[in-house]
């Protein structure tokens, strides 16, 4: 078994699998962070009319069955949805689309939760010291740091490691959609367990790899 | 003090939380250059008077203007930068010292401050923990930081809550000393303390303030030496004034 499980590491098609995965969820991550880590340090921030109905809609959004976002996509990419002419359907395009939605409220809502958790004395301290509206957010978003960091880490964990939504949305096309998730059912299906472990590996190594990066970022943000 | 120009002028100030008045004083000036030390008793109004001249805070009713400014938390910022407080209970930024001491000048784009960093951390015993973490620190310490990074910046205005409270006779010395240097260069300091011999050490004028109005003010020698008011005078004898 182990040393069919080497073997497998040198097929081909696993870098393949591993290229798309990666760019799959780096992508849907990066819009995730790029609107759901402003949003949610803005929710965490302001007093707002609706901010509890936005808070309960993130919340459910957290809670979200990847199928049934894999549905919805789904709906909208195809042909006859209102998205159709994109035709995103069955291309890596439709499965960003489909993991940024996962990853979103995940992001928005953990960052919100922990920029409102930063002591408010720390916002009079700032003030005090003569930074502007913006810094004063900046530095205490920088101080929620922590929590902002297992915020991505959680919507980056749900993100690769789903695989109803991808399924759906990507159909798990060979050297197209295929990422890592979908290729270990297939695998495990077709009795392939040594392709099946390895994939599975790589997918843990990953996850590993992308949570070391994200928390020595977390530590050089302290240093500074 | 008369003729000199008032760089603070409060002017039928009330200010509540809830129903609760916690601060009433019809008129106050205070004015460039000068160190005014604000004495009295716990829960007598000195923070809350210090949170409304860094415009943390807006009074319920009445004026704070700064120099031409009418004060509140939507002050220019170019206003607000002359001014700092080194609170109470300072608050340190989950940063190294070195951080927490530069980071007024950073947010005003200095950059280039290492060299004014470690004046002031050298000056305030504080070299050897330039690279700790701030929030390992002892109350002490994190006293001086915040005094540190108050004084980075040369603000025109310090506003002192209680600055040497959790400080040792030595330590409270090296700050008062950081005092007097900034009185020399013209700075304008409200210090607000309930050690009577601070304010006798430091004030130019000194304040006696009690449930949330000014009692008494007058040039410090003054008003140690022949107090006006029974409950200034009980109080700078320590009896009881409640």
């Amino acid at each position: 078994m182990s040393a069919d499980l080497l073997t497998e590491f040198a097929r081909p098609e696993l870098v393949a699998i591993v290229g798309l995965t990666l760019r799959v969820t780096g992508t849907a991550l990066f819009i995730a962070c790029l609107v759901g880590v402003p949003l949610g340090a803005m929710l965490g921030l302001v007093r707002f009319r609706g901010q509890r109905l936005v808070t309960l809609t993130l919340y459910t959004g957290m809670g979200l069955p990847p199928v049934v976002v894999g549905l919805f996509v789904y709906m909208l990419l195809s042909r006859s949805g209102p998205f159709g002419a994109l035709q995103w359907l069955f291309t890596p395009a439709g499965m960003i689309v489909a993991q940024t939605i996962i990853a979103f409220p995940l992001v928005a809502a953990l960052t919100m939760s922990a920029v409102a958790g930063v002591d408010r004395a720390v916002h009079a301290q700032v003030f005090a010291l003569g930074a502007s509206r913006v810094q004063n957010a900046w530095t205490v978003v920088r101080e929620a740091r922590v929590g902002v960091t297992a915020a991505i880490v959680a919507a980056f964990g749900a993100a690769i490691s789903e695989v109803g939504a991808v399924m759906l949305v990507g159909g798990n096309v060979q050297g197209q959609t295929r990422v890592l998730t979908t290729a270990i059912v297939l695998f495990t299906r077709q009795g392939d367990f040594a392709m099946a472990m390895a994939l599975g590996i790589v997918l843990i190594v990953i996850a590993f790899a992308a949570n070391l990066l994200l928390l020595r970022l977390q530590g050089r943000l302290g240093e500074r | 003090m008369t003729g000199a120009e008032a760089v603070y002028r409060l002017e039928s100030v009330e200010h509540r939380y809830g129903d609760r008045v916690v601060l009433q004083i019809d008129h106050l000036e205070v004015v460039r250059g000068e160190t005014l030390c604000v004495v009295g008793p716990s829960g007598s109004g000195k923070s809350t008077l210090l949170r409304l001249l860094q415009f943390l805070e807006r009074p319920t009713t009445g004026r704070v203007a700064f120099d031409s400014h009418e004060g509140g938390p939507d002050v220019s910022l170019e206003v607000r930068r002359q001014i700092t407080t080194v609170f109470q209970r300072p608050i340190v930024l989950d940063r190294s010292v070195r951080a927490n001491v530069g980071y007024g000048l950073r947010v005003r784009g200095i950059r280039d401050h290492a060299t004014k960093v470690d004046e002031l951390l050298t000056a305030l015993g504080l070299s050897a923990l330039a690279s700790m973490p701030a929030r390992t620190l002892s109350g002490g310490e994190v006293q001086r930081v915040a005094f540190g990074r108050a004084l980075a910046f040369e603000p025109s205005v310090l506003l002192l809550d209680e600055p040497t409270a959790n400080l040792d006779p030595r330590n409270a010395r090296l700050v008062e000393d950081l005092i007097r240097e900034r009185q020399r260069r013209g700075v304008t300091i409200l210090l607000a303390t309930h050690q009577t011999f601070q304010a006798r050490r430091l004030g130019h004028r000194t304040a006696f303030l009690l449930d949330g109005r000014i009692v008494e003010t007058g040039p410090t020698q003054e008003f140690f030496s022949a107090p006006r008011d029974p409950r200034t005078r009980a109080f700078l004898t320590g009896d009881m004034i409640y």
